[in-house]
């Protein structure tokens, strides 16, 4: 075991995420699971094929109980944005984009737009999926500009 | 027994001073505004039978009933959805006597949402408005991008509408001056003596960049608000002129929920308050033009927009206009939040707006509609809705 005075001196640590981690309930554990494998996933009825967020136990349109987590493309459109200036949001050093995105799949999900400047935000602007760290080790899918 | 329809009204109207420190418990809050109710109504509060709130109110019926020596309680019920809840309380006070389960409903809000929490700030911890029964299901996913306030969700689910149309933030200015205008005279109403212009408006910080300053946004308040409702026929012999709940109703439509509302098909119409219109107009046989005024929950500017125009008093995408040129003030055509609303009375949750519409039908109001009898006055709470009417 090495001491202090005979290592390396070592790379300075990576800024630990402040942003706060996922809210996880039992229906949506896969998608928070799969987030946290940088992996960008949705729910389709396994039996009607219909696409629901928020996930949800029963498909609305057959109500069948078979539940499908499929990989969705990651890509979408801003649909309407906003950026929280006061309060400052907890976790953020910047003030962050929250925006609606209007994914290919045709559902809509609450996230960031990210490495995207606060003058450059359009509406309809097309993004693709990343993700960003949070405290307790966890991933959460964010958005940056198409081609960026 | 046999039960039979009955028309219901509104008896008795109560509150508590609306402060930012009210030095006493919410459940205290609650007794006083609930005894204002009895007594304005005439009613002893012993005889109170049937009791409803909102699901996130922090007093117990027994509590309450216990300070207001309630001898034998029918009915009770909270209505989920937070402020979505206001008009709601009316719509099942209406029920309840309609349907003979009860005489003497009361309906209280009661909170010291600045002294002891803020619905403003960041949540502290609190995990309480992300659970079942609020219709905020989906907050937990705003929450990790940093929309951790209503603000954040209520201009999220504005800035759709507010592009399509080009509404400007200082178009929204024009609702800010004309409720704190009727705040300005207004004694109850923290602002009182203070009015605003469109200028303070625009000065006023961002709290959601670009859309909401602060000035678009509710206050932080402590108070209660109690309504007393009962049948038409027992409302007459009692010491107010009756206030009849002609109609009240409440929609929600499928994929719509209370503020993180960003799921439905078209983000740029309210769906729920669309669906509230249509019943009610049906229910009551009335049209937008028969309203004397209005009553429209205004957590934020936006939403009275989304409002006017899903109730019909304009086009959609018009809702700028009508109140540019002066839709909402006393001499308009539909004068609006005469209390000074949510942002310059006080936030009781909407409470405090829907007892302004019982004080201009009875013709007391501190900015009394006078160009025109006031025969009918839309509440509206988004989700849920009611005509007042002279009795």
């Amino acid at each position: 075991m090495s001491t202090p005075t005979d290592s390396a001196p070592a790379a300075p640590a990576a800024p630990k995420p402040t942003r706060i981690p996922p809210i996880v309930t039992l229906d949506a554990k896969f998608f928070w699971d799969a987030a946290d494998q940088e992996q960008f996933v949705g729910q389709k009825c396994g039996d009607c094929g219909l696409f629901t967020f928020p996930p949800r136990p029963m498909c609305p349109q057959c109500f069948s109980l078979n539940r499908q987590i499929v990989p969705l493309s990651g890509r979408g459109t801003v649909h309407g944005w906003t950026i929280p200036r006061h309060p400052a949001p907890f976790g953020f050093k910047e003030a962050p984009i929250v925006a609606v995105i209007q994914l290919e799949e045709g559902i809509r999900f609450v996230s960031n737009v990210v490495d995207c400047a606060h003058d450059e935000i359009r509406p309809d602007m097309p993004v693709v999926v990343t993700f960003e760290a949070t405290m307790n080790n966890h991933k959460v899918p964010v958005f940056k500009p198409a081609g960026k | 027994m046999a039960r039979k329809f009955t028309e219901a009204a509104i008896a008795g109207i109560g509150q508590t001073e609306f402060s930012k420190a009210s030095g006493r418990s919410e459940l205290q809050l609650a007794a006083e505004c609930a005894l204002a109710a009895c007594r304005d109504a005439g009613v002893n509060p012993h005889d109170i039978d049937g009791m409803i709130t909102f699901t996130i109110d922090n007093s117990d019926e027994i509590n309450l009933a216990r300070c207001l020596g309630v001898k034998d309680l029918a009915y009770t019920t909270r209505i989920p959805g937070g402020g979505a809840a206001a008009a709601a309380t009316i719509y099942q006070a209406m029920a309840a006597v309609n349907a003979g389960l009860c005489n003497n409903v009361l309906i209280w809000r009661a909170m010291n949402e600045r002294s002891q929490y803020r619905f403003g700030q960041n949540p502290q911890g609190q995990q309480m408005q992300y659970q079942s029964g609020n219709g905020t299901g989906s907050l937990l996913w705003c929450v990790p991008y940093g929309a951790m306030t209503p603000a954040s969700w209520g201009a999220l689910q504005a800035a759709r509408y507010m592009q399509k149309y080009g509404v400007t933030n200082r178009d929204l200015g024009y609702i800010s001056v004309q409720q704190r205008a009727y705040a300005a005279n207004n004694p109850a109403a923290w602002f009182y003596g203070k009015p605003i212009t469109l200028e303070d408006h625009q000065s006023s910080k961002w709290i959601q960049e670009p859309w909401l300053r602060l000035l678009d946004c509710c206050q932080e308040s402590d108070g209660g608000v109690a309504i007393l409702v009962t049948s038409l026929d027992r409302a007459r012999d009692l010491q107010q002129k009756p206030v009849h709940i002609l109609g009240a109703t409440q929609s929600i439509p499928y994929n719509v929920e209370v503020i993180s509302n960003y799921y439905h098909d078209d983000l740029t119409v309210m769906p729920e308050a669309q669906g509230v219109a249509k019943r009610l107009w049906a229910m009551t046989g009335l049209a937008p033009s028969d309203m004397q005024m209005a009553a429209i929950y205004d957590a934020f500017t936006p939403h009275v927009l989304l409002q006017l125009e899903a109730f019909g008093f304009c086009k959609p995408g018009e809702g700028k206009d009508f109140v540019k040129s002066g839709g909402m003030a006393l001499d308009g055509p539909l004068p609006t939040n005469t209390n000074g609303g949510l942002s310059g009375e006080a936030y009781i949750h909407g409470m405090n707006s829907m007892i302004e519409g019982v004080r201009q039908i009875r013709g007391t109001s501190h900015n009394q509609v006078t160009k025109k009898t006031v025969e009918h006055v839309l509440v509206s709470s988004g989700m849920a809705g009611a005509v007042l009417a002279r009795a």
